[in-house]
């Protein structure tokens, strides 16, 4: 089982790679998905000091059904809806060749206003974070949260979905 | 341990250096494979992991893997140090926990390191080692959850190889028990701690969110430590050199509360 998808940005080469060990409230037959990083790292231009530049992701993913939809050489495809304490949080990519070009949300926790004034900002900043590790400000995050647990889940099956 | 790892690896070589990528590229198989055997060695939610079987008595240290002498060796030190602060033994149950997750990720992170990855964080739920810079000149910057708001960031903290540690009752619920009453400690939100070694850190931040608001001024003597707390009442407190990791985080993307209000928060003490 090899998930992995490799995006571009101008300077900055990345690998990430996500894990979950098997969460304890799973059985034990629940295999831990063992993912490698990497592949095939394209480089585009602005690359400087010889740095291709590849990110990649892999990250255990429910069944979905949602298939892309091409258009062109674009495609969009929508994650699964992850379950978060705070409500169900999906997102969908656009894929252009085999690079992530764009991150939306298509749902996130908004029950309460408290919840939508996190969000209003918090997704952005995940967002930016997914699209190129270049232009992200944060580059991780030390206490996550159970929005962004969803948020990886959810993009990780589109990625898994969109075949990158 | 149920919990999500991630590698950033910065300085793969790309297309342009084959050789090294691959090299990387099987130092992170490596690392993989490590922290699945940390999980099956040490996982305390594991009936079948040695911990689980050394607290039932069925083994002894000697016939565990080295790790676990190694680990609880650790712990004894980490003990000591923090005047009995951290304990391998929360609640009487034998958890190392509070040690093991950041000595894991640290040790994936030097698998990286010894294939030649000089930039590089690697993060284990929420515990994240840097090596180096995330690109040439320019350090880490690692946002602290908000323990309140959660997806907001409470402070960023920048630098080249740091090692940064957040306890907190935020994303499990109350986890970290005061090691001589087993009560949930729960004087502060979460308190992150930045070290160059994330072993010391997540021991110092299990530590120090349990010893509570006081921790701080322990923190502030202990040289290569600073510290960032959160109170329950959103209140922000470092220790006197933390702005000096701290970055406004300059930006387009989101509206700036958090960022405006990270140095005037940390000038109260």
């Amino acid at each position: 089982m090899r998930r992995a998808i490799v995006t571009s940005a101008a300077t900055v080469s990345g690998v990430v790679l996500l894990l979950s060990l098997k969460p304890h409230d799973q059985s034990a037959s629940a295999a831990a998905p063992i993912t490698s990083g990497g592949g095939t790292g394209t480089s585009e231009g602005g690359a400087q000091n010889g740095t291709g530049s590849s990110r990649a992701t892999a990250a255990p993913t429910q069944g979905g059904s949602t298939s892309g939809k091409a258009t062109g050489g674009t495609r969009s495809i929508t994650g699964d809806a992850a379950g978060t304490r705070y409500g169900p949080v999906q997102v969908r990519i656009t894929v252009t060749g085999r690079k992530i070009t764009d991150v939306s949300v298509v749902q996130y926790p908004s029950e309460d206003r408290r919840d939508q004034e996190i969000n209003s900002y918090a997704l952005p900043v995940l967002n930016q974070e997914a699209l190129t590790a270049q232009s992200a400000r944060i580059d991780a995050v030390s206490g996550a949260t159970y929005t962004s647990d969803g948020y990886t889940r959810s993009l990780q099956s589109a990625i898994d979905r969109a075949g990158l | 341990m149920g919990t999500v790892f991630s590698f950033d690896i910065r300085d793969t070589g790309g297309d342009a250096d084959p050789g090294r990528r691959a090299a990387v590229e099987a130092a992170l198989r490596d690392a993989v494979a490590w922290l699945h055997r940390v999980d099956a060695v040490f996982s305390t939610y594991r009936h079948d992991s040695q911990i689980s079987r050394l607290e039932r008595g069925e083994v002894t240290v000697q016939e565990c893997d080295p790790e676990v002498a190694e680990v609880l060796a650790r712990c004894e030190r980490a003990a000591e140090e923090t005047g009995g602060w951290f304990t391998a033994r929360p609640g009487g149950r034998l958890d190392p926990s509070g040690l093991v997750k950041g000595w894991a990720v640290e040790r994936a992170a030097l698998l990286l390191r010894a294939a030649g990855s000089t930039a590089h964080s690697v993060g284990g739920g929420g515990d994240i080692q840097t090596a180096g810079d995330a690109s040439p000149g320019r350090p880490w910057r690692i946002g602290i959850a908000d323990p309140l708001r959660p997806g907001g960031l409470a402070a960023v903290a920048t630098g080249s190889g740091i090692a940064v540690a957040t306890s907190g009752n935020a994303e499990r619920g109350p986890h970290i028990r005061h090691p001589r009453t087993g009560e949930p400690a729960g004087a502060l939100a979460s308190l992150t701690v930045v070290a160059r070694s994330l072993t010391e850190a997540d021991v110092w931040a299990t530590a120090g969110f349990a010893m509570g608001p006081e921790c701080l001024r322990v923190l502030e003597d202990r040289p290569g430590l600073e510290a960032l707390a959160v109170l329950p009442d959103g209140t922000v407190r470092g220790t006197s050199r933390f702005p000096l990791l701290a970055a406004a985080a300059p930006g387009p993307a989101g509206p700036g509360d958090w960022r405006q209000a990270l140095p005037s928060a940390l000038g109260q003490q």
